[in-house]
Order: structure tokens, then sequence, then C-alpha cells
């Protein structure tokens, strides 16, 4: 469980969140939508630790981000698994070495048991047989299922992913989409996912947050969002003629 | 101002380096990886320039100290001087700012701009620590690269003398060993183990702190190229005025 309290954040006096407060469930996967430039991706760096941020309150079950010191934050942050928009793979190392990355840092297991592991987080994300391949001669969805599971392979509490089917076909972003819903509800993660993907809305999204202006505008689930009348969700999320009607057709039902 | 806010982050980034350091298992590792990159890998291109460079120093100054009133041996005398005080630790140093110091800013700026180092800090670690102390580190072995500089570049010499009929080669050897003076070569390691440190935290400052793309990542690179002769340059200076002048 993750509350966020009024969280406000400034670049060169200005200000890009304004007062977000929501709150991300345990075994959930959420989902943080928006357009381009409302915050979203400086949002999920404040949670990361990647921002300071100037006021507000983010607290990771009971312990509130700004007050613990350094070495507290290293424990949480190895409890913090996270995918980035660009995957971010170490590319000097093979497929195996960053998935074994992680283990090697924190953990003193043995190479035989760190392979072990590694292979088990590869399966579960379908990709056996690539281990000695190099992150450059892998595909864009390859490389999104490396750095799924290098963020899974510590076993995370959090799993915090910024948009991480862009650049996929819709058949290979949905795909990524389910694998990390099934991994958040059968490892009880607590998951956070920035998209403006409405596929992914529809498909995994059990809390929805939607950003506008750096504020928290609407939230609420996937079949909320069907109903709402709020005018900035309605015209960002339907905002395609497809959408429109599918929107009419669930509405009369 | 902008000068001066950039020293005080690179001395910043020195305090954080030696923080919260990693695991030594991981550490080793990546200590000899660096010292592949950095100094292994330069040998080649440094016996050659040596070697070469050498030869050329040592012709042109016995063209022009042709003449009855020289001293034979004043040839292998001047050589050893120049290369013991200045070519060895500061021209190769010059060049490795272009071999070495372009790829520590590129490989660390790339790694900025693809995310990898925000993926290090999110996961809890010191990416400072992490990518820039087993630089220096491995640029502890700098000297070792130097001493082969300053070997093969009087070498190179000797070799012009006597095949190009300049000298001979006892009078070159006599020239070498003529007065001596011990301090020199520790004024050129001290000068050495300087310009090591330089080499490895100034195009790492240049490197880490980068903002932008892959356009970014070549402008830093020919920035950190300019800055770290710069600061080569300017501690050369200083050194030789503290500890000869
Ligand atoms: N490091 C920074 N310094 C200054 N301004 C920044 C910084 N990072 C983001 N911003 C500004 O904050 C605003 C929000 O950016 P952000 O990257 O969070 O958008 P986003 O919602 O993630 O958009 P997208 O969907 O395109 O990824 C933008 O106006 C951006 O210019
Ligand atoms: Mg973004």
């Amino acid at each position: 469980m993750i509350r966020v309290e009024n969280l406000e954040k400034s670049f060169h006096n200005k200000k890009i969140l304004k007062g977000i407060s929501c709150s991300f469930k345990k075994g959930e996967t959420s989902l943080i939508i928006g357009q381009t430039g409302a915050g979203k991706t400086v949002f999920l760096k404040c949670l990361l630790g990647l921002h300071d941020y100037d006021n507000g309150k983010i607290i990771f079950d009971n312990i509130e981000l700004n007050k613990i010191d350094d070495y507290d934050k290293m424990n949480l942050k190895s409890n913090i698994g996270t995918v980035f928009q660009g995957s971010a793979l170490f590319d000097s190392m093979t497929i195996e070495e960053n998935v074994m990355f992680p283990l090697k840092m924190f953990q003193d297991m043995k190479m035989e048991e760190m392979k072990t592991r590694v292979n088990e987080v590869l399966k579960r994300v379908e990709l056996e047989n690539s281990n000695n391949k190099m992150p450059s001669e892998a595909s864009g969805g390859m490389q999104k299922r490396v750095a799924i599971a290098r963020a899974i392979v510590n076993q995370p509490k959090y799993l915090f992913c910024d948009e991480p089917n862009s650049g996929l076909d819709p058949k290979t972003a949905i795909v990524i989409d389910n694998l990390i819903k099934d991994i958040t509800e059968e490892y009880k993660i607590t998951t956070v996912i920035n998209s403006h993907d409405m596929n992914s809305v529809m498909e995994i999204g059990q809390k929805i947050v939607f950003l506008k202006n750096g504020v928290t505008e609407w939230q609420g689930d996937k079949n909320e969002i069907f109903r709402t009348e709020n005018k900035a969700v309605t015209e960002f999320v339907y905002s395609s003629n497809l959408y429109k009607k599918i929107r009419k057709m669930y509405l009369k039902k | 101002m902008n000068f001066f806010y950039n020293i005080g982050k690179y001395f910043i980034m020195l305090q954080k380096m030696f923080q919260k350091p990693t695991k030594w298992r991981v550490m080793k590792q990546l200590i000899l990886k660096d010292t592949e990159d950095t100094v292994v890998n330069s040998l080649g291109i440094i016996s050659f320039v040596s070697f070469f460079i050498g030869g050329v120093i040592t012709i042109q100054l016995a063209l022009s100290t042709t003449g009855s009133f020289y001293p034979k041996y004043l040839v292998g005398f001047a050589t050893r001087e120049t290369i013991i005080l200045e070519f060895a630790p500061t021209i190769i140093s010059i060049i490795m700012a272009g071999k070495v110091g372009s790829f520590i800013t590129s490989s660390i700026g790339s790694m900025r701009v693809t995310e990898q180092i925000d993926a290090l800090e999110v996961m809890g670690i010191n990416s400072i620590n992490y990518l820039v102390f087993p630089k220096v580190i491995a640029l502890l072995l700098y000297p070792f690269l130097i001493s082969i500089a300053m070997f093969l570049g009087i070498l190179g010499g000797m070799a012009a003398c006597v095949y190009g009929g300049y000298s001979t080669m006892s009078d070159f050897i006599l020239g070498i060993q003529t007065d001596f003076i011990p301090f020199h070569m520790t004024y050129a390691f001290i000068k050495t183990f300087v310009f090591a440190f330089i080499l490895a935290t100034v195009p790492a400052f240049h490197g880490y702190y980068l903002k932008g793309g892959a356009l970014e990542v070549g402008k830093a690179s020919t920035l950190s190229f300019i800055w770290t002769c710069v600061t080569i340059i300017v501690f050369n200076f200083l050194i030789t005025q503290m500890l000869l002048g």
C-alpha cells in the first residue's frame, strides 16, 4: 500500500505537481494516465526517490519517504522494482547478467542459486534460451520482458513501470500488460504503471488515477471510467471515435 | 559563475564517490574491466607513439646540435631529459585524454541518457561509486603505462640515432647516464599520479552530469577532452613550479 498526500513539486519555480493525493493497494495494478506533459513521469520519479519533492507526503506501508535516513532509504529501494520508459537495460551485460544484477548487489547467493532464480524469472516472462544475448540483439518486446524480469527478480514489494508498452505492437502490448498484472497478483506486489494507452486502461486498470495540470483530476476503476461525467476525463479517454462508440454501447447496456 | 558552480559540483562528486561503497565482489570485477578498457587497451597506441616520437625528438636534437663544440653525448642526454620530464608524463596524458577520456565520457554519458544511471539509483546503488571509483583505481596503473612510454621513447631515440648515423651507441648511452637526477623521476611520477586522477574524474564528471540525448553525448566528449587537457596543463605548470621551480 502506498499513500500519497498533497504532493507538490516544482522545477525552476514552475510548479509541475500541484497537490496530488491518491493511494495504491497491494496486489492491484494501478494506472496513472494523463496527457503528455501532465507530470506522470515526474510523479513516478518522486515516488522512486529520484526527485526530491517540495511538499506533501509519500508513505510506503507506514514508512514516510522523506523522514528516513539514507540507510533506510537504501533498504526501501531494494524492495522496489522499476521498469523504465526505455527499458534501461545495462548494455554492457548479457540478458542473464542484467537479470542477475540485483541479486548480485543485494543477496549473498551462490552463482548456482542465482542462475536458478534467473532462469525461473526468465521463464515467467516467457524468455527462455536467450540468456547469453546482449540487449542490443533483442527486440523491443524482449527488452521490455528482460526489464520486467530484472525488476521482479529480487521479489520486490513495489513495482513501478513508466509506459511499459510504448512502442510495441498492440498484441505484444497486451501480453506485457497482462504479464505485469498476473505477476502483481501472484506475488502480491503494489504496482503503479504510467500509461497513456487506452487499451491498457481497459485491460488491466484496477485503479485509475487521471492527472491533469499537476493535480489528481479523477480516480476510479475501469468500470467507473465508462460512466464518469467528468469532462476532462471523457475528453481525454474518449478522444477517438472507436472509444466513443464503445462507450455508447457500454452505457446502453 | 557557472564555472565555480561546476567546480563545486565536481568536488561533491568526488566526495560522493567514497560514500556507500559497492559490494567488493562486484567492485572487483568492475575494476578489472576498467583496467582492461583504460590501461591495457592503451598499451598499443602508447607504445607506438612513444617509440616513433622518441625517434623524431632525437633526430631533431641531433640535427640542431651538429658542430664540434657540442659534446658527443649531448643528444642522448637531451633525449632523456625531454622524454622523462615532459613527453612521457604530459604529452602522453594529452593523448590519453583523447582516447581514455572520451571513452569514459561517452560510456557514462550514454548510460545517463538511456536511464541506466537512474536504474542504478532506484535500486539503491551509489551510481557515482559504482561508475567512477573503479576507473580511478584502474588508472592507478597509469604510471606503469608512462614507464613503458619513457622506456620506449628513449629506445626509439637510440634506434633512430644509431641507425641514422647521428652518433654511436656508446655516446648515446653515456648521454643517458650523464648527470642523472633521481628527483626528476619522482617529479615525473608525481605528475603522472595527478594526471591519472584527472584523466579518470574530469571525463567522468562530464558524462555523469550530462543532460539530453545522443547528440549531447558527442558534445560532452569534445568538451570533456578540452577540459581534461586544460586541467592537465594547468596542473603541469603548478607542479613544475612547485617541485622544480
Ligand atoms: N528535470 C526536469 N526539469 C525541468 N522540468 C521538467 C523536468 N522533468 C520534467 N519537467 C517538466 O515537467 C512537465 C511534466 O513532464 P513529464 O515528463 O512528467 O510528463 P509526462 O506526463 O510523463 O509526459 P509523457 O506522457 O510524454 O511521458 C513537463 O512540462 C516537463 O517539461
Ligand atoms: Mg513520461
